[in-house]
């Protein structure tokens, strides 16, 4: 495998509602700032990749006019997936795998204020048996917590103290959504939103963008002062049919934690993409990281959830913290699907 | 750096309007299960899976590999979903093929589908966005201007888009699997068919079909060992350009003509003509044959319908073009682009039966998508690069 490093990220500041741009305008500084910072020419980056979901546009082939947004001409190589932008990352990274390019821009971005997002995500659902009943993505995590809680994993507290916690993290990150000191016993005292998820266990509604540049070894050395290693990707997938799989367990994040090496170094801090508490919680177990390490200090999906974004943004995050110096090793998670169907495990190093 | 990796397996379904005896994951878990047996294989046997289809609203599942993995024995397994427009299912096989040219995976599984039949695709492309013009002309409605814009440059008869539809109409007969099965096709018959999209008429038009294809691709080492006809990748490439941009030639673009050269260049192919033995092309409407021998540099521009007009691309020519019936005999739009590769690769292979070019050694692989702004291709042979 060729050593590759991310060598810029930048995101949007996240929004409940962008009303003024629209998706190639929100994505242009963005990209702008990701190729600016990389300190590699815009025409010289080998490959493009983007992660979007015509869901949310409300609009076939809705990506196609973010090609706008990259500066396109002369034509590029570019491909995109129907995926969080985590996945176009590891597509742009398999293609700097086969030495056909050495640099790639991965990008990503949505607007979940353009409809009921949670309600549009029932549509991910086996649409012949599950989908026609209608159940909204706050529904399907809410019916994850309860097995959590039955067996004893976690308690509503504990919900409680991760929602306080990467809420109180956000407030040191200028791009956060929803950030504050939250006292966990006045939470507690809130009502059910859909038992037993309270509103501080779900995450903001999010629009934003998100892009990173990456870049093979000598190169990546070459333009960045910094350059953080991705050491391991790997992702898998459990099944779609929630009643034929233990819910309060991640196999498929356990699995892409093992392939990545996780457990090959220790681990200063983790970046999860969990949108619900209790889901930070079933993730920490499946990637074994010890109970002092620190998750989600940029705030992570609680403080905005950016979705096509928010894995993307999970990997970036973390380059920006090893890139500061605050820390050596850390592994960074994207998601998709219902309760935490497909999961993506990075680990990076300074 | 890059492995070797060739096609060791191949399975499509048949093409057809409405496929009612079957659910979208049995869908594709026909064309997978008749690829893993072309390459006498197993589910277990298979180490990653990469599936591509076009709009998600074309079925109304949001990312519905969610839902299939299962299906396609994904589970617990590395699944990639990929969508770039009509050229999607050619883009799909290049990231399969990327993930074994990387040395990451052994055996990969790729997968395109579509199943019109259960949403509505002229629909999902009329959506009225905020602050622009609802089109409700679907395709059709899209393309017809670039058509006529390619008949007054390059002075082409008007009866050539009948031409190519009735070439490969007589070919999809050819084709157990194509969904268009027209015995009594003729020349008159096309040319007094209904005008559809002026020039375009009907019968020279794409079906919307439902339908899926599969392949196993694999690394030398497997390639080797199984035994079997293998269709070596010699290059593959893929290129987009913008979608607004005063100076994009959208009659021929540039991203066409970059990909399909930078694409010979990594195959040492000189004369691609004279090189290839045949191709497997994204031709949706007719007259998208002569444009593309142009923007794929078998012909000069302005001189592609020429090779049509002489029978050059016929089966029996010395270019033949679409020897299945090509995307106007069978249209599941997500699977045509893979269709295209899986084809090529069936001629160099062997195994394309009565649509077989005798003694195919190189075949060339394209899809196009979008308002003809994405491209995908690929050159396989029957011995490694």
């Amino acid at each position: 495998m060729r050593d590759v490093a991310i060598v810029s990220y930048s995101q949007t500041p996240y929004v409940r509602s962008e009303r003024v741009r629209n998706e190639v305008e929100m994505l242009m500084p963005v990209i702008d700032a990701v190729v600016e910072q990389s300190g590699i020419a815009r025409r010289e980056i080998g490959f493009t990749c983007s992660g979007s979901t015509d869901y949310l546009a409300g609009q076939s082939f809705s990506f196609v006019m973010a090609v706008d947004a990259v500066g396109a001409w002369p034509p590029i190589k570019e491909s995109h997936v129907e995926m969080d932008g985590a996945w176009a990352l590891y597509e742009a990274w398999v293609k700097i795998q086969c030495g056909e390019v050495d640099s790639a821009l991965a990008f990503s971005f949505g607007r979940s204020s353009m409809g009921e997002t949670a309600e549009t995500l029932a549509l991910q659902t086996d649409p012949y048996t599950v989908a026609p009943l209608c159940p909204d993505t706050i529904s399907m995590a809410a019916l994850q917590a309860r097995v959590g809680l039955d067996k004893g994993l976690f308690s509503e507290r504990d919900m409680a103290e991760v929602a306080a916690r990467c809420r109180r993290a956000a407030k040191d990150n200028p791009e956060a959504q929803l950030k504050g000191d939250f006292d966990v016993d006045k939470l507690l005292a809130e009502p059910y939103l859909v038992s037993p998820l309270r509103k501080h266990d779900c995450p903001p509604i999010s629009d934003g963008a998100a892009a990173i540049v990456i870049a093979a070894g000598d190169l990546a050395k070459q333009v960045s002062k910094k350059p953080v290693w991705i050491r391991g990707i790997d992702h898998r997938l459990d099944s779609h049919q929630l009643g034929s799989r233990d819910l309060s367990l991640s196999p498929s994040t356990e699995l892409a934690g093992k392939k990545a090496g996780v457990a090959q170094g220790p681990i200063d801090f983790a970046e999860l993409h969990a949108p619900f508490s209790h889901q930070e919680l079933i993730l920490r177990r499946a990637l074994g990281l010890a109970d002092d390490v620190l998750v989600n200090p940029s705030g992570g999906p609680l403080a905005a959830n950016p979705i096509m974004s928010a894995g993307l943004a999970r990997i970036g995050e973390a380059s920006r913290r090893i890139a500061a110096g605050k820390g050596q090793r850390a592994v960074a998670h994207a998601t998709s699907g219902p309760c935490l169907q497909q999961n993506l495990v990075c680990v990076l190093e300074g | 750096m890059a492995e070797h990796a060739a096609v060791v397996g191949i399975g499509q379904t048949k093409y057809d309007a409405k496929r009612l005896d079957v659910s979208q994951p049995g869908l594709v878990r026909e064309a997978a299960i008749r690829a893993l047996e072309d390459a006498g294989l197993e589910w277990k046997d298979i180490d990653a899976v990469v599936i591509g289809k076009a709009p998600d609203m074309f079925e109304g599942v949001m990312m519905p590999e969610l839902f299939l993995a299962e299906a396609l024995g994904g589970v617990g397994k590395p699944m990639l979903r990929v969508h770039t427009a009509g050229s999607v299912g050619g883009s799909t096989a290049i990231v399969a093929a990327s993930l074994v040219q990387a040395g990451i995976h052994e055996r990969v599984l790729t997968v395109s589908y579509e199943k019109q039949s259960e949403s509505n695709a002229m629909w999902a492309l009329s959506i009225k966005m905020p602050f622009a013009v609802a089109m409700v002309a679907g395709a059709g409605g899209f393309f017809a201007p670039l058509i006529r814009g390619y008949m007054q440059r390059s002075g082409a008869p008007e009866d050539t888009g009948i031409r190519v539809a009735l070439k490969d109409r007589q070919n999809a007969l050819k084709n157990q699997y194509a969904h268009l099965q027209m015995p009594d096709i003729s020349f008159d018959m096309i040319a007094n068919s209904p005008m559809l999209w002026d020039p375009i008429r009907y019968l020279e038009t794409c079906p919307s079909s439902d339908g899926a294809c599969a392949m196993v691709i694999a690394d030398a080492k497997h390639t080797k060992a199984s035994g079997r006809p293998a269709a070596w990748i010699h290059a593959t490439n893929m290129k987009t350009e913008p979608t607004l941009f005063a100076g994009r030639d959208q009659v021929m673009p540039q991203a066409g003509l970059d990909c399909s050269a930078e694409l010979y260049k990594k195959a040492g192919i000189q004369n691609p003509r004279a090189e290839i033995d045949c191709a497997e092309i994204y031709v949706p409407f007719s007259w998208f044959e002569p444009m593309w021998m142009e923007n794929l540099h078998f012909a000069p521009i302005n001189e592609g319908w020429k090779m049509t007009y002489e029978g050059a691309t016929a089966i029996d020519g010395d270019m033949p073009v679409n020897m299945s019936g090509g995307v106007l005999s069978s249209n599941a739009i997500g699977a045509s682009g893979m269709i295209r590769f899986a084809e090529a690769a069936m001629q160099v292979r062997g195994q394309a039966g009565e649509h077989q070019i005798e003694g195919a050694k190189k075949a060339l692989g394209h899809a196009y998508g979008g308002g003809s702004q994405y491209f995908s291709m690929w050159i396989v042979g029957d011995q490694p690069l």
